[in-house]
């Protein structure tokens, strides 16, 4: 089954004709089952357009209805991207997946409230996106070092989801899907909600979780897993030499008011049964060691 | 982006906070003009630097004359401030803010935070006020009271009546008090606040409580729309090479450790330094090149972290994606030789053409230590400092 995304899932990118929208959008499109999957795009100034065939709407309730499409990327410019966020919600679509790095927090609070009740699904800000891979690539990640497999990936960051992808494929270890929830404080679906979502696919046997200094989501997921997990979980936290205070590149990742630390969500995660290591370059061979 | 207090106090009473009456002064004879001006028997010299604990540091002194106002600024200006918030080396005092003093029946704290896993702004107050607020929360966090704020409405009035209740100010303040709280939600919210504190806030004899002190932090992202808020960053209170990193949209901050590390992406900078860490070395600093690294971002990188005299040797370690890895071996290549480098450089590069990347080193004719993992490129520059400092001793 894998989760949230499969071959018959249908994207729409928001912020198409944009430089990053068009460049992903194609790198998508090339991946996989891209070409079925990617199928409208949305500018409010440039409907009738198209991109390399793909067609352009003003809307997005516009594009759902031409289209069937149900899942929507983002890459609008920060300052228009919760508002871009809204009206996928609004559109009612399954998922949707916002690329944007530095939206204000203020305009996240207010998305997040919106959305309460709602059934759109958001992953993100700020995040690579999710890959099921040798089927469909949402986001900006690189498709090819992904494999299809029964490992589920979950992750705070970008480029250390790639490092431990790349960790499990040296270890002939494929993945179900891959997701990159972001590296901002408010954001859409935390690593509880995938947990919950792996525990339940049976196409993942064991999970591999990623997470970063900073708010207590890690710790959150842990104590879920230790009642309701049904499949071995194994985790790295990156940033266990990093200094309370200072804000470490993520909006997210900062220890303050002594909460947050490394050392702190790590405990936590052993107290809950989740094997952990302190070395990033062993999350491959300890994810292996728990199947 | 921080700002100073007197800087807050001037936004929060355009939302109507009272605050006691203050002059912002850079040097002495101000401070003393400043005093004059105000009026009163006493007043109280406070350093204007970003960093908490100003009290404790000596930053903060009572005069009683205009004689005093003048002994005490100058005392403090110039002075370099060491507060545990400060780095060891302490800040140096370039402003004083001079307030008329004020007669303190009790003190309270009041903090407005974004609260992550509510996913709303979380108003935070108790009656333990004008003491170490982070210790009052780690020991007796039942004297912390909390309240999470609706987005759209708002923080009404029977919340904060709840609040000032809890927190024991006496009754007849009560609505003074509500319409306080209000006032600085309404300043939070309208200015993208990431962080707004008063501590204390104060009940004075005449039955009113007012902000005595005042710290606001701005979200970054959100810095677009308050040019007015931009214009107050005073760079002096900035480490200069995080200034200088922030021009070239590189994410750096310097650390205490002697290995430099060039990064993409923040998770990965962060597993960088833990690994070089957990094989016996330390890293210099934390640097996120981003995800479009050009030749020039990473000659930015290398000089920002050849400006440490501590540095004894350098991992570069790129996960190429969209970033190939020929570009920045390019990029890594053209740097070296742009900067002379004298130390040790390990190089660990995978992802998209990576055997491309690999050959370009390799061909340089520069001498780096190329990398095959993460470990290998901890290891390989643990040793290369190891090693130097060795040969160094003989």
């Amino acid at each position: 089954m894998s989760i949230l995304i499969n071959r018959n899932s249908r994207v729409m990118t928001q912020g198409i004709t944009g430089k990053t929208g068009q460049f992903h959008t194609r790198m998508c499109r090339d991946y996989a089952n891209g070409k079925e999957c990617f199928v409208a795009g949305v500018n409010p100034r440039k409907p009738g357009e198209d991109f390399e065939g793909i067609p352009v709407f003003a809307t997005v309730e516009e594009a759902r209805q031409q289209t069937g499409a149900n899942v929507s990327v983002i890459y609008v410019p920060p300052p228009f991207a919760a508002a871009a966020i809204d009206e996928a919600v609004e559109a009612e679509l399954d998922l949707v997946i916002c690329i944007t790095e530095g939206i204000p927090v203020r305009d996240m609070i207010r998305t997040r409230y919106k959305m309460q009740g709602k059934k759109t699904r958001l992953i993100g800000p700020n995040c690579p996106g999710i890959i099921t891979p040798d089927e469909i690539k949402i986001g900006i990640m690189p498709g090819y070092i992904h494999k299809k497999g029964r490992i589920g990936v979950v992750s705070r960051s970008g480029t250390l989801t790639y490092e431990a992808v790349a960790q499990l494929m040296a270890l002939g270890l494929g993945q179900s899907t891959c997701i990159g929830i972001g590296g901002d404080p408010v954001n859409g679906l935390k690593h509880l909600d995938v947990m919950q979502l792996f525990n339940d696919d049976d196409e993942t046997d064991a999970v591999l979780m990623v997470g970063e200094i900073g708010g207590t989501d890690e710790e959150e997921c842990a104590r879920w897993i230790k009642d309701h997990m049904r499949k071995p979980v194994v985790g790295f936290i990156a940033g266990v030499t990093a200094p309370p205070g200072k804000r470490m590149g993520h909006a997210g990742a900062i220890i303050s008011g002594g909460k947050g630390t490394a050392q702190e969500k790590l405990e936590v995660m052993e107290s809950c049964g989740i094997k952990v290591t302190r070395n990033p370059a062993d999350m491959g061979k300890l994810l292996k060691s728990a199947l | 982006m921080k700002i100073h207090e007197y800087q807050a106090k001037e936004i929060l009473q355009k939302y109507g906070v009272p605050t006691p009456q203050g002059i912002a002064c850079f040097t002495v004879d101000d401070a003393v003009n400043a005093a004059k001006q105000l009026g009163g028997r006493i007043w109280v010299v406070k350093a204007q630097i970003y960093a908490g604990g100003r009290g404790k540091g000596g930053g903060v002194k009572i005069a009683r004359s205009l004689d005093e106002v003048r002994q005490r600024a100058n005392e403090i200006l110039n002075m370099r401030l060491i507060t545990h918030q400060t780095n060891p080396e302490g800040q140096i005092v370039h402003r004083l803010f001079i307030e008329q003093g004020v007669q303190i029946v009790k003190e309270y704290y009041v903090g407005l935070v974004v609260d992550r896993s509510r996913q709303r702004v979380c108003l935070m107050a108790s009656s333990a006020g004008g003491m170490d607020i982070e210790k009052v929360a780690a020991e007796t966090p039942q004297k912390i009271h909390k309240i999470f704020i609706d987005p759209i409405a708002g923080l009404n009035h029977q919340q904060a009546e709840d609040l000032v209740q809890k927190i024991d100010i006496p009754e007849q303040t009560w609505p003074q008090a509500i319409v306080l709280l209000q006032d600085l939600y309404r300043a939070f919210e309208d200015t993208d606040a990431s962080l707004l504190e008063i501590n204390p806030l104060t009940l004075t004899t005449d039955h009113r409580v007012i902000a005595l002190d005042a710290k606001m932090n701005f979200d970054d992202n959100a810095l677009f729309r308050h040019p007015d808020i931009v214009a107050l960053r005073d760079l002096d209170e900035e480490d200069p090479v995080e200034v200088e990193a922030s021009k070239h949209e590189l994410s750096y901050i310097p650390l205490d450790g002697n290995i430099g590390c060039l990064v993409n992406g923040a998770g990965l900078a962060m597993a960088t330094m833990d690994i070089i860490k957990l094989y016996g070395g330390n890293p210099a600093n934390f640097l996120d090149v981003g995800g479009g690294a050009t030749t020039e971002k990473v000659t930015e990188a290398f000089k920002l972290m050849l400006c440490n005299p501590k540095l004894q040797a350098i991992l570069v370690n790129i996960f190429g994606g969209i970033m190939k890895c020929d570009v920045i071996a390019q990029g890594v290549v053209a740097a070296a030789r742009d900067v002379q480098l004298t130390v040790p450089l390990v190089v660990r590069l995978e992802g998209t053409n990576v055997d491309l990347g690999k050959k370009i080193l390799a061909d340089s004719g520069l001498p780096i230590i190329s990398a095959d993992n993460m470990a290998d490129a901890a290891e390989k520059a643990v040793n290369a400092v190891k090693t130097k400092s060795n040969s160094l001793k003989e």
